[in-house]
């Protein structure tokens, strides 16, 4: 039902991100003059064209004290330009049989329509006019920063799970920004202004600063024409500067936080260790991290951490873990238990550093371990059907400073993993001192 | 040949401004040696097949004291089948690189597949063994029984589950329709593996299955796969549920749950799938509370009063009954201005209809976007199996956006003067909203 969902949000129950595909036939780049960086995704099954604007900026990027300013940006840029008025822009989409989106994270910020491809001209056209032309009404920014404590309202404090993950990350990240959560802190949301989303806009929001992935019915010859033709007229912005950050020092100790909440019915317990990210040119290490998740927490009958809580015993009724590098800076590592009713936390929490310390003594099963990679290679197909999918995947990895080859030798970069590359990296990032453990509980009962 | 394959070449009729999606989607008609049905597009692009089942009936067709058996049934089936115990089947799925999913839905039991070609015959034996022989273990129905319980749990503190499970209650009383189809507490925990087997005979049966397949495989080889995966399941199953009778009023009922923001679910009287109105129906529930941001409610709620982030109404024909319904979230203290401007919304749709010009701009989106559906093999199957259980044509397809075109503003008139009702629309508010009491 909800439609311009804002953010992405660190599901805990999704499963690592395992594959992305080898499409190097169908799969072609170009930059343009002004700095413009684009993907052009061939896929002629049907004539529906996507096309995604991403900006290399994000939550991360946000000056300290104005959080959420990346995500208010994104719903104002559809308030409308010199040319086009507010909602304009949606409408138009609309009246071709399109849909588009936007959605923030910490790393960027991504616009996109999908629409027949003899569409695509328009979309060019309106995205690179709200690219630099952008207008705001005093009166729709601050009706529109409503709605955004309503969605934080509805994402958030309505959740304890999110609360609980919002409380975590700024005791995992002491000194990255990615502790501060993308949609913001409420208190801060609530004194945004139109000049901090304009002052944001103009200084991140540039051909020079984006990435255009089109993916569908097209060629590359024509993406690049009409990239040329929309595009290639817009000034670079020379405001922009290299994106480092402010990094993690030496983590000596563990965090642990116990969130106690009236609206929790399955108290769980979630752990999160500081964990590197994928780097261009170098993703062995990312690579060994994705298949140490996949073989501890990767499938809910056969990890094995499935097997040792819900099977062998009778400790959990959900265990995974998971972990996504795709970001600039560090990542993390992290596991869910659920425990049954009648397994304290403290309890689950005692099996579960069981099974890692099993794991990190005796490895995996290599039957298993081969399991995997056969699956990480039927993904490379399976992913060929969902070409949006693909655009996302691709438009993701350039906006945190990887490149089309290392998206291509992803999956080369799996399957290259080998046990001991695993097993070197569990005892690498399976360190105490870098964790954040919580707990989400009911209130105890309180005095009447 | 001992199947036959009726084909229809497909030319989609839409508007000047957009081309089809597939401008020449193939759909075949199967029928197995053995009688089965299925609608197929080959397309060999990628090698694999998405391949989509549904079983009419599903979770209606629980007894009532045994509401939920079918759910846990269908989560079992994975559990479990022939000579392999849960790990068994899930590292020989896994062997193969197939994915199936199983899902019990208030109207069907619904099972997706999809396997590569390189193995493809080895996937349907196994997925056989799961739909024809599933063991349902005692070790693992009390594990997935405990999973399910733990869900169940979590929805009693769930505003977003809590609103539409009261407002169905209000609506169906005692029929299936009226409580969750994963059961209650007290049911899910009685069942024995008794009533597992029975939910499993009554649900899985050859006089309810539709097929639809898309992707590497052919006529003849999909007329095997029918035969070898499900012709040996019994020739009938349960009687499909009886028809639901709708007891709503229009009014409020307020749930008091404490939490910042309020979970609203409404609705009032639907209409049929096959009703002759129901292009007019859906263009009118499109142009008021339509996903879309030029949808009148997300207008009026959420563009211009910042009252929530997101609202929409659908349609909601279902086997046995029929609603028009909506939801979204707002701050307590927002709720009551909510609920008048929808009532307003509803009031004004009734009375003035649509502008002409809202008529062409929604025609346009739906009938633009309508190609764009099917853009893969997965999302095909899963477009064609939706339209057997609909009872549409094969050729459905290329005369749905004619219907479309054909809806004209006096139509728009006389099926809202049918449908509207804003003194029957009934608000479930799940919340402390402030100013908002229920009402009989």
């Amino acid at each position: 039902m909800l439609r311009r969902l804002g953010l992405i949000c660190a599901v805990l129950s999704a499963p690592p991100a395992l594959a992305n595909t080898t499409l190097a036939d169908t799969v072609t780049e170009f930059t343009l003059p002004n700095g413009l960086q684009a993907v052009v995704i061939e896929d002629h099954r049907s004539s529906a064209v996507t096309q995604m604007l991403w900006y290399r900026v994000g939550s991360a990027d946000e000056d300290r004290g104005n959080s959420g300013i990346a995500h208010f940006l994104e719903h104002l840029m559809f308030k409308g330009t010199d040319t086009l008025a507010p909602g304009e822009f949606s409408a138009t989409v609309e009246a071709v049989g399109g849909t588009d989106n936007a959605f923030t994270s910490y790393d960027y910020t991504a616009y996109f329509q999908r629409v027949s491809a003899d569409n695509l001209p328009l979309m060019m056209q309106m995205e690179s006019d709200r690219m630099r032309n952008l207008k705001l009404p005093e009166a729709d920014v601050l009706t529109e920063r409503d709605v955004i404590l309503e969605e934080r309202n509805q994402r958030t404090d309505s959740s304890p799970g999110a609360l609980l993950s919002e409380q975590m990350r700024a005791a995992q990240f002491m000194n990255t920004p990615y502790g501060t959560p993308i949609i913001g802190w409420r208190h801060e949301i609530a004194q945004l202004s139109r000049q901090d989303a304009l002052d944001h806009y103009s200084r991140y929001y540039a051909p020079n600063n984006a990435i255009l992935v089109v993916a569908g019915d097209v060629t590359p010859d024509q993406v690049k024409a009409l990239a040329e033709k929309y595009y290639g007229p817009l000034a670079p912005s020379d405001g922009l500067k290299p994106r480092i950050r402010p990094q993690e020092p030496a983590q000596l100790a563990e965090r642990r936080i116990t969130l106690a909440d009236a609206r929790v019915s399955e108290p769980y317990l979630t752990r999160t260790y500081l964990a590197p990210e994928r780097n261009s040119g170098d993703q062995s290490k990312a690579a060994a991290l994705s298949m140490l998740a996949a073989l501890l927490g990767g499938s809910n009958t056969t990890s094995v951490l499935a097997r040792k809580l819900q099977f062998d015993s009778q400790t959990a009724t959900y265990a995974s873990a998971y972990y996504d590098g795709g970001s600039i800076d560090d990542a993390t590592f992290g596991f869910v238990i659920v425990p049954q009713p009648g397994v304290s936390l403290a309890e689950a929490e005692a099996a579960m550093d069981k099974v890692l310390a099993d794991f990190l003594a005796d490895g995996p099963d290599p039957a298993a371990f081969d399991r995997i990679k056969r699956q990480i290679r039927a993904s490379t197909i399976y992913e060929r059907d969902n070409t949006d999918g693909l655009a996302r995947d691709y438009g993701e990895a350039l906006a945190v400073g990887l490149t089309v080859a290392d998206v291509q030798g992803w999956p080369d970069a799996l399957a290259a993993v080998t046990i001991p590359d695993v097993m070197a990296a569990a005892r690498e990032v399976l360190n105490r001192n870098n964790a954040v453990t919580g707990w989400l509980t009911k209130p105890e009962k309180a005095a009447p | 040949m001992m199947f036959r394959a009726l084909a229809f070449l497909l030319a989609f009729a839409v508007p000047a401004m957009t081309r089809p999606a597939l401008a020449q989607m193939n759909i075949q008609e199967v029928t197995s040696p053995g009688g089965i049905t299925a609608w197929l597009v080959q397309e060999p692009g990628i090698p694999f097949t998405a391949l989509e089942i549904q079983f009419k009936g599903g979770t209606a067709l629980d007894a009532p004291a045994k509401r939920g058996a079918v759910n846990l049934m269908t989560a079992l089936i994975e559990e479990g089948a022939a000579d392999l115990d849960a790990q068994g089947f899930a590292n020989a799925r896994d062997d193969l690189a197939a994915t199936f999913g199983f899902t019990a839905g208030g109207d069907s039991v619904g099972v997706s597949a999809r396997f590569l070609t390189e193995n493809r015959d080895q996937a349907v034996a196994l997925l056989r063994q799961a739909i024809i022989t599933p063991r349902f273990d005692p070790d693992a129905l009390e594990r997935v029984r405990g999973q399910v319980l733990s869900g169940l749990r979590a929805d009693a503190k769930d505003p977003d589950a809590l609103a539409p499970l009261a407002f169905n209650a209000l609506a169906f009383g005692d029929h299936p329709y009226g409580s969750s189809g994963d059961g209650t507490i007290a049911s899910v925990t009685a069942l024995t593996r008794d009533d597992i087997l029975a939910a499993h005979k009554g649900a899985l049966a050859r006089d309810r299955i539709y097929v639809a397949a898309a992707g590497d495989i052919s006529a003849a080889d999909l007329g095997t796969l029918l035969d070898t995966l499900l012709g040996d399941l019994p020739a009938t199953g349960a009687p499909l549920p009886r028809r639901a009778a709708l007891n709503l009023t229009g009014g409020v009922t307020v749930q008091d749950f404490p939490t910042p923001q309020s979970t609203v679910f409404f609705g009032q009287q639907g209409i049929t799938r096959d009703d002759p109105e129901f292009f007019a129906a859906y263009i009118l529930n499109e142009v008021l509370g339509g996903g879309r941001f030029t949808a009148r409610l997300m207008t009026e709620v959420r563009e211009k009063r910042g009252l929530t982030y997101g609202i929409g109404s659908y349609l909601l024909p279902m086997d046995q009954a029929e609603l028009m319904v909506g939801q979204f979230s707002a701050s307590n203290d927002k709720v009551a201005e909510a609920i008048d401007v929808i009532r307003a919304e509803w009031a004004k749709m009734l009375a003035d209809g649509l502008t002409a010009q809202e008529l062409a701009a929604t025609k346009t989106f739906l009938t633009g976007s309508y190609p764009l559906r099917f853009d893969g093999n997965g999302p095909i199957a899963s477009i064609l199996v939706g339209m057997q259980m609909e009872g549409l044509p094969i050729d459905y397809a290329t005369t749905r956006n004619a219907q479309i075109e054909a809806v004209t503003l006096d139509d728009i008139k006389r099926v809202a003067a049918r449908l509207l009702q804003p003194e029957g629309l009934r608000f479930v508010v799940v919340g402390q909203p402030v100013g908002v009491t229920t009402t009989p």
